[in-house]
């Protein structure tokens, strides 16, 4: 494989996001120009239609948290090429280029609106979220630490699955995953998942259907087939609207769907909600 | 033999599929059917029996063995409701304190309009977090293709044992090159890339044990019968502390 090689697909280019960065300001939904200083103002959602854009954890994070209160956790752990699978070395290296990060999940503890918790935001622009070792790794000691320090755990997903290029190892993730989060839930603790654009495979079908509470972005592709696998599979179109957020909530999958703008109001009253008893009480003696 | 070879072998169509272990393992077999949410899936048979004596919980994905049936079992691709019946019948064992034998077999969970309306990613989910802190001794075994998040909702468990023609990967070699390569012409390539070979298992560490094939399938059935008779007693003997710590670390592992 050359080196030089031009990307065959969207996973190799490192993500849709680093394609559109020059042109973004041109909703891919309605078509509608946005300039630019407006889409940021309005954090990335079209004006005109409210296509939600995707976008990175940084940026997540910025939204969400309050100012300076993000630490982040593991931000050196970085992945190698485990079974030896050609070209991944590269793609790691373009997807870090294209991402400005060293993985595709950023962990780290926060405060919303006053509010800690653990948080992890998955990257759209590193291998499209995918799930190997260290994205595993990381989501597995957020948990553990928020386990620990009796904290929730909110996360934002976006992936397109687990990164075959590590083979069977990235499918140990799912049930490493999983079981990490278990130990949480079962201490008592809250886990809320808000799945965004998109949501699909082994994320689907492990750590983004689990949360106490399921909150999806606006028109997001959540699923666990991909679209095109299920029309070769079923030899039919597949109808106007499936796997959208809108068409999770219809199915019973999802709890609620809430707008960028009013995520971070909506998460910090559902933390409100649920902190730990013995936070409350720590806060009450304070 | 190539990863490939093993991928033809592990689809053979003269391939024992999940229904002959039970057969051939166990005595007493009764079927239970259903999920109690949605439906009976015919791709995943569970139920009791007995292993010289001690009750178990049995399930088994089946691809089903003549075209009539393959169909009526949609291949052994199971259904949502397929996936929530293996769990129903794992805590039903859980309650009683039985162990479950599992055994994996199918390309991967059905790609369907249904599954997806279903929850098929969600059904898979609930098994990997339920199975984890099941307190009781699971075991699967990986008998021909195991295909993915659809194998991995049933092979969450103490011990995980692989036939050495069997198969288990992230995604299908014809998957794997035609995303990544956009050229399917390129399985076999993929297949070697991906390591999925029962061999590969045991040096990955995601299998105890690989049945040997060379000497026919009665001596694999035997073979797996004389383990589970040594290990099952083992395991119930352990705590269900030390039970689900050994296996949360066995996963964490990877």
């Amino acid at each position: 494989m050359g080196l030089f090689r031009s990307p065959q697909n969207e996973l190799e280019k490192g993500g849709k996001e680093a394609e559109d960065q020059g042109i973004r300001n041109s909703c891919p939904k309605c078509g509608v120009q946005l300039p630019l200083t407006d889409l940021q103002e309005n954090l990335n959602v079209c004006s005109a239609c409210g296509y939600h854009f995707r976008i990175g954890p940084r940026e997540r994070i910025f939204h969400i948290c309050d100012e300076g209160t993000f630490a982040e956790l593991d931000g050196d752990l970085m992945s190698r090429d485990l079974l030896d699978f050609p070209g991944y070395d590269q793609k790691l290296r373009n997807a870090k280029l294209a991402s400005r990060e060293k993985e595709g999940v950023l962990c780290g503890t926060a405060e919303i609106s006053g509010r800690p918790c653990a948080i992890f935001c998955m990257d759209p622009n590193f291998m499209m979220g995918s799930m190997g070792t260290v994205v595993g790794e990381k989501i597995t000691r957020l948990f553990e630490y928020a386990t620990g320090h009796s904290l929730p755990v909110v996360g934002f997903t976006v992936s397109g699955g687990a990164r075959m290029q590590e083979g069977i190892l990235s499918l140990m993730q799912m049930a490493k995953t999983s079981a990490a989060l278990k130990k949480h839930s079962d201490a008592g603790n809250f886990y809320l998942t808000v799945l965004t654009d998109p949501t699909l495979g082994g994320i689907t079908a492990s750590f983004a259907m689990d949360g106490d509470v399921i909150m999806a972005e606006p028109g997001a592709t959540i699923g666990f087939a991909g679209a095109r696998v299920i029309e070769q599979t079923i030899r039919k179109k597949l109808p106007q609207g499936f796997q959208t957020a809108e068409f999770l909530l219809e199915h019973g999958f999802v709890d609620l769907i809430v707008p960028r703008s009013e995520q971070k109001q909506a998460i910090a009253w559902l933390l409100q909600v649920h902190t730990a008893k013995e936070r409350r009480e720590q806060d009450e003696r304070l | 033999m190539s990863a490939y070879d093993k991928v033809l072998l592990a689809r053979a169509k003269d391939r024992p599929t999940g229904m002959s272990y039970i057969e051939n393992i166990f005595s007493a077999f009764v079927e239970l059917h259903g999920d109690r949410r949605f439906g009976d899936d015919p791709a995943i048979v569970g139920g009791l029996a007995e292993l010289e004596g001690m009750p178990v919980t049995v399930i088994a994905m089946e691809k089903g063995g003549d075209m009539k049936e393959k169909v009526r079992r949609n291949f052994g691709s199971p259904n949502p409701e397929g996936y929530r019946k293996a769990l129903r019948l794992m805590k039903q064992a859980e309650k009683f304190h039985r162990p479950v034998v599992c055994f994996v077999d199918t390309s991967g969970a059905y790609c369907g309009l249904g599954a997806e309306e279903r929850g098929q990613g969600q059904a898979i989910a609930e098994n990997l977090l339920e199975m984890i802190d099941l307190k009781t001794p699971v075991v699967s075994i990986l008998v021909g293709e195991g295909g993915s998040g659809g194998a991995l909702a049933m092979a969450v468990a103490d011990q995980v044992w692989i036939l050495e023609n069997a198969v288990y990967s992230v995604i299908s070699p014809e998957g794997c090159a035609s995303i990544l390569w956009k050229d399917p012409k390129r399985v076999k390539d993929a297949a070697d890339c991906l390591h999925i070979t029962a061999q590969d298992m045991a040096e990955l560490g995601v299998v105890e044990k690989v049945i040997p094939e060379e000497e026919g399938f009665d001596c694999a059935y035997a073979q797996i019968k004389e383990e589970l008779c040594a290990l099952l007693p083992s395991l119930l003997a352990l705590t269900p502390e030390e039970l689900l710590e050994k296996r949360y670390q066995r996963f964490r592992n990877f």
